[in-house]
């Protein structure tokens, strides 16, 4: 994938293994349970295949085939540099900095005055707050069959926790940017949110490898949405073109509750994203935006699952592929109305745009209705770029690879106009002004 | 200034342009009639450097240079403008950004400054005003969801404001009410200059009603059969295109 020379190879499994057992008995005894039974699972189960069925176009191969490492002691002068570029710069923003998976005090931004607002180490918390953290951490995400979820919970060190009082409003977005700096480690970011009753919290999470050889990241990030509450959440992932980045997030909705999720995904040369969203109180709503933008011989791959529990729920699903050279994609997006969950609206769409010959994508909706007065539909596209288009911007006079690019904004459009983050929206359109003409079709191993 | 000499082009194996042969001066109406079929769209996409189109034979030059080995923006920097008989609808470009974008470039080319958006608006204003579109186009997706009387004006507009040294119009006037069709003619109208030709392809006499040609030409099966004044579309008008096809394929020399 890149001309960076690989960690050793071998058996990630039994890296990975050694290093959740040493994690045993970390944190407080609840957490340890959690770990224990996560631990004994992935043991038992080992990474998935191509021939488990929500694997099958996804090869984890570039994962389980490499001893990755524990993280080394972070640069701090480096980060502190790459920081000044990264940082979304928003006026009275707060600025949480995470290399290698760890909290970094030193690096954060955090304003004084933030009245309703409590963020800490979420190794601290689980200890500090656990009335807040227990019913929570490593529960939002559990359920089902997730071995990279389990990987991680047995994993994971610290991490970062967020949570607003009830009736809060945080005024700006909570910039979260987790850094990968150790060539040939694994990492496990984790993130929980909880919004109380009534609370408003914006949170981006950046991720960005500060490496060119290969390395893993593992997000978790799990989010409570309280009753009434509102929740924005933008998974900006540009990593490294020969990282593996494969996330989880799982959000539990409380009555009346709304979420936002906008995925991002910008880098990595093998990229996971599972989201899972409980609609678990009546009249939730939640809104999943995703663009993914694919080049060279990468490989992106975003499952999203929606179950809705209760009645009067709703769901909007987006998501956009855009895959060049011999990129590959996938979407599967599963809509699951419970018994019960009557009067539920459910709509979603996937779109992709492939830009050569040599890109696929692999697109299925899968909606399970166990309810009889709901609303559900799906849609999905797989097309070429107009040529009748591309000739016609081209006979006004732009140039053909500014044509193409118009073209590409267009259609990734209506995804990114839905971020309510204008500084996260202009530093997405600068992305594509920069590396776009760089990217399309001859980029590293294409 | 538009010299075609032998022209001949092919789609998907099948010759439809069979050696046109035509010269356009500086300053003229040209109006390029014939019956479906006949490669009339054909002769607009191949000057326009439409990539479908495979050029055969023969040779295409404006102001002596030659078009045919130019890219589509590159002819547009030379001066060429084709307004598409089916103008394309595209979702998430505004009118306004495409607009700017195409004046840009071009400016760009020519050396000039770009327009900013503030003096990009004053002129598009301008235009629009003339051409009876209300300005709500400007912030509207390109052409989508347009009714085909405002595409038509819109490529008008995109005339108008790309100032071309060759205009070709392709069925222009098709689907277009009297209303709609007078905009468009007094937009062509003006924008005749001593500098500038004017290309018209159609169908139909009545568009000529309001654009008075210099030189009528009737295309068939592939060739210019038969050229002349404006009292030729007249005629054409009375007596369809039916009697010209035996013309055609007997090879009647053009009346010039």
């Amino acid at each position: 994938m890149t001309q960076a020379a690989a960690p050793t190879t071998g058996d990630a499994r039994t890296a990975l293994e050694a290093r959740a057992r040493a994690m045993l008995d970390r944190g407080p005894a609840w957490l340890a349970a959690h770990r224990r039974g996560a631990l004994e699972r992935f043991a038992a189960r080992g990474f998935p295949t191509t021939r488990d069925e929500d694997w099958k176009y996804t090869s984890l191969q570039p994962l389980a085939r490499a001893a990755w490492t524990r993280p080394a002691p972070p640069d701090l002068a480096r980060a502190r540099e790459a920081l000044g570029r990264l940082r979304l710069h928003l006026s009275g923003g707060l600025t949480l900095v995470l290399v290698d998976g760890i909290p970094v005090p030193e690096l954060s931004v955090l304003p004084p005055g933030l009245a309703g607002i409590s963020i800490r180490r979420l190794a601290e918390a689980a200890v500090a707050r656990p009335e807040f953290v227990e019913p929570y951490l490593a529960r939002v995400a559990a359920g089902g069959d997730r071995p990279l979820a389990d990987l991680a919970t047995a994993c994971f060190e610290d991490g970062l926790y967020l949570h607003a009082r009830r009736g809060t409003c945080l005024p700006v977005p909570v910039e979260v940017i987790h850094l990968t700096m150790t060539a040939g480690a694994a990492v496990f970011p984790r993130t929980l949110v909880v919004a109380e009753p009534e609370s408003r919290i914006t949170v981006v999470e950046h991720h960005v490898g500060l490496t060119d050889a290969p390395y893993a990241t593992l997000p978790v990030v799990e989010v409570a949405v309280g009753r009434n509450a509102a929740v924005e959440h933008v998974l900006w992932q540009d990593d490294a073109a020969s990282a593996v980045h494969a996330a989880t997030v799982a959000v539990r909705q409380d009555r009346d509750s709304r979420f936002a999720s906008h995925v991002l995904t910008l880098g990595a040369g093998l990229a996971r994203n599972d989201l899972g969203v409980g609609l678990a109180g009546e009249g939730a709503e939640c809104t999943l935006d995703g663009l993914y933008l694919v080049f060279g011989s990468r490989h992106a791959d975003h499952h999203t699952r929606v179950d809705h529990w209760k009645p009067h729920g709703t769901s909007r699903e987006l998501y956009k592929g855009v895959l060049d050279g011999q990129a590959t994609g996938v979407f599967n997006g599963k809509v699951v109305v419970h018994p019960g969950a009557q009067k539920t609206d459910a709509q979603q769409a996937n779109h992709n745009l492939l830009l050569s010959p040599d890109a696929t994508a692999d697109t299925k909706p899968e909606l399970e209705i166990y309810a009889d007065d709901v609303k559900c539909a799906h849609g999905a596209t797989v097309g070429r770029l107009e040529e009748e288009r591309l000739f016609y911007l081209r006979s006004r006079g732009l140039p053909e690879q500014a044509a193409r690019d118009l073209l590409l904004r267009a259609f990734a459009r209506d995804v990114t106009d839905r971020i309510s983050i204008e500084a996260v929206r202009a530093r997405l359109d600068r992305w594509m002004t920069e590396r776009l003409p760089a990217l399309a079709g001859r980029e590293e191993g294409a | 200034m538009l010299e075609i000499v032998g022209l001949r082009a092919r789609v998907g194996g099948k010759e439809i342009l069979r050696g046109v042969d035509l010269t356009v001066r500086a300053g003229e109406v040209h109006a390029i009639m014939g019956p479906n079929g006949s490669g009339k769209s054909t002769l607009a996409g191949v000057l326009a450097g439409r990539e479908t189109y495979e050029v055969a034979g023969g040779t295409v030059t404006l102001d002596g240079k030659d078009l045919l080995g130019l890219a589509p923006e590159e002819r547009s920097w030379a001066g060429v403008f084709l307004g598409f008989q089916y103008p394309v609808e595209i979702p998430g470009v505004t009118n306004a950004t495409f607009l700017r974008a195409a004046l840009n470039a071009r400016r760009r080319r020519r050396g000039e400054p770009e327009l900013d958006a503030v003096d990009f608006l004053a002129l598009v204003r301008r235009k629009m005003k003339a051409l009876e579109m209300d300005e709500a186009f400007l912030h509207r997706s390109l052409n989508e969801g347009f009714s085909g009387g405002e595409k038509k004006r819109n490529e008008i507009l995109q005339m108008t404001l790309l100032e071309p040294r060759l205009a070709l119009l392709d069925e222009t006037d098709s689907g277009l009410d009297i209303d709609a069709l007078r905009v468009v003619a007094g937009g062509v109208n003006a924008l005749r200059a001593p500098d500038r030709a004017i290309v018209l392809v159609t169908h139909y006499q009545r568009l000529l009603d309001y654009v008075a040609p210099d030189r009528v030409h009737v295309l068939s099966q592939g060739r210019i059969v038969l050229s002349g004044g404006p009292e030729l579309a007249k005629e054409l008008e009375k007596k369809g295109y039916g009697w010209l096809q035996t013309a055609g394929t007997a090879g009647a020399p053009a009346r010039s």
